[in-house]
């Protein structure tokens, strides 16, 4: 008995350590980062290797989203004869809920991991060492930008999986359904507000992409360098991510739409 | 200017404490590195020789004791301080600890680019030079992934170089190499050393190659410098710890069996239970 609650102290203490150490090695990179404008470079090219080359899935997965929207949203709303709104239901689900949360998750795990193991696999073999030891920093030459790049990533990765997921659910609304084209569109532009809707997705967008990119960043330069270390803790990014990304969630939405 | 620097130290290290999990790891260490002279490190594995090279470029800081480089006490520099320090300052890692992601060039590059403010032009041939002084011009072109061990620890070398430091610092250079590249590289120390005009701290269990290059050995057991002096002087030495370790004896000072309960508790404890 005595043994857990002992157990439980120290994994509280462990965690609390964990929130402090994040939070200080954020506020350095914050600090770090108006260096940046004069390395663009170094944030082109992570946001190519953490946007660019994550387009595929966020795509891909957009348009099935927006696909299945249309598809369930048609079944419910024609016992009303509401089947005309489906644009709308797509459209607000997808910049609202899904189109954040879907990407952040996706984010997570397909350039949050990639990053954790990068990080992690370079502290692991002296790397990040070695630079401390050419009088460069690595928080600020190698951590920094792949934060920066996460930022900016994450909210276009977003906005995009919103884009194709309206097209995905068009194309079956007009294809399958039968519902006028010129309806879809306009039951659209009648009922989704720019300062409501969008906005918020924006918002929420922004908050993943920020929440996601640090987990993923720390995880990998407070690894343990050791094999093991790194696959944990690329696995701790995953994990931590998507429950971070859903708990925010529902807090933004308490919080925005009332 | 303190007077350390009068008399030709360039690292002074004074009474140097650190524990680490409750266990010392040096307990009252001191040396002295002079200038332009190669410096020998050694020890048995385990007796923190690789903590020494990172509290000196200030990676770790001591519990107590003092580390002057320069004349400046390193672990009470600024951030900002201690990396204009390190500028003159070059580490060859045990593992080389190459960017895997860069090509050897890049590698060598890299800290050029990053503080030189040089022209691309001049760069090219700074690093073309310095990967010639290593014998390696060649692979230039080639990923660390794709050299051999002996030849990524020389391009490391270039790399540790390449800001032309004052200081050089060799973290287990030798272990893990053929005899061809370990007759390599213990020539390269030695050159590099006196062509460049460097001082060089080498930390190495290796007895026989340390010995021919080094101009002072500082052997260190159990927390304590237990021995110093030139490798002549050494081999004189009738130190327990220097005689096992330099006759690589198993048994002496540093035990072979690693600390335990008599073998027979252990074994009738085992019954009992």
């Amino acid at each position: 008995m005595l043994a857990r609650i002992q157990d439980l102290g120290a994994a509280t203490l462990t965690a609390i350590g964990r929130i402090g150490r994040s939070s200080l090695f954020l506020g350095r990179l914050l600090a770090g980062l108006p260096l940046l404008v004069k390395r663009p470079g170094l944030v082109i090219q992570q946001l190519y290797v953490i946007g660019v080359l994550s387009l595929v899935i966020i795509s891909v997965s957009g348009v099935f989203v927006g696909m299945v929207l249309a598809l369930q949203g048609y079944y419910t709303l024609v016992d009303f004869g509401a089947e005309q709104s489906v644009g709308t239901l797509v459209a607000l689900s997808l910049t609202r809920e899904l189109g954040p949360v879907v990407t952040a998750l996706l984010f997570g795990g397909r350039a949050g991991s990639a990053l954790t193991a990068e990080i992690g696999l370079m502290k692991a073999t002296d790397q990040l060492s070695s630079m401390e030891m050419m009088a460069v920093d690595p928080e600020r030459r190698v951590v920094a930008p792949r934060l920066l790049a996460g930022f900016i990533a994450m909210p276009l990765l977003a906005a995009i999986f919103i884009l194709l997921g309206v097209g995905g659910g068009y194309v079956v609304a007009t294809s399958m359904l039968g519902i006028d084209g010129g309806a879809y569109w306009s039951q659209m532009q009648a009922n989704v507000s720019f300062s409501d809707d969008i906005a918020n997705g924006v918002i929420k967008s922004l908050t993943f992409g920020f929440v996601a990119t640090w987990i993923a960043v720390f995880e990998g330069y407070d690894c343990k360098p050791t094999s093991e270390g790194v696959s944990r803790a690329t696995t701790r990014t995953v994990v931590h991510t998507s429950l971070a990304v859903l708990g925010l969630d529902f807090l933004l939405t308490a919080l925005m739409f009332d | 200017m303190p007077s350390s620097q009068d008399n030709g130290v360039l690292v002074d290290v004074r009474d140097l404490r650190v524990a680490r999990g409750g266990r010392p790891i040096f307990d009252g260490v001191d040396i002295q590195i002079r200038r332009g002279e190669v410096t020998a490190v050694m020890g048995p594995s385990g007796t923190g020789k690789t903590t020494l090279l990172r509290l000196i470029g200030g990676q770790l800081k001591p519990d107590s004791g003092q580390v002057v480089v320069e004349g400046q006490s390193v672990p009470a520099l600024s951030r900002s301080r201690l990396f204009r320090l390190r500028r003159r300052m070059g580490m060859l890692f045990q593992s080389g600890a190459l960017f895997t992601d860069l090509t050897c060039f890049e590698n060598v590059a890299f800290p050029l680019r990053e503080h030189s403010g040089l022209p691309e032009r001049l760069i090219r041939h700074l690093v073309r030079l310095k990967l010639e002084a290593v014998g390696l011009r060649g692979a230039a072109g080639l990923y660390p992934a794709e050299l051999s061990g002996g030849m990524a620890r020389r391009v490391a070398l270039a790399r540790a170089i390449a800001m032309d430091p004052k200081l050089m610092f060799y973290d287990e250079p030798f272990s893990g190499q053929d005899p061809i590249s370990m007759g390599t590289l213990v020539q390269l120390i030695r050159q590099l050393n006196d062509a460049l005009g460097l001082t060089s701290v080498v930390v190495s269990h290796d007895v026989k190659e340390v010995a021919t290059i080094a101009d002072r050995i500082y052997m260190l057991a159990d927390g304590r410098v237990v021995e110093s002096g030139t490798p002549a002087e050494l081999q004189r030495s009738q130190s327990a710890w220097v005689r096992q370790f330099m006759d690589a004896l198993p048994d002496g000072p540093v035990p072979f069996h690693y600390p335990a309960v008599s073998l027979a508790d252990d074994l009738l404890g085992e019954d009992s239970a």
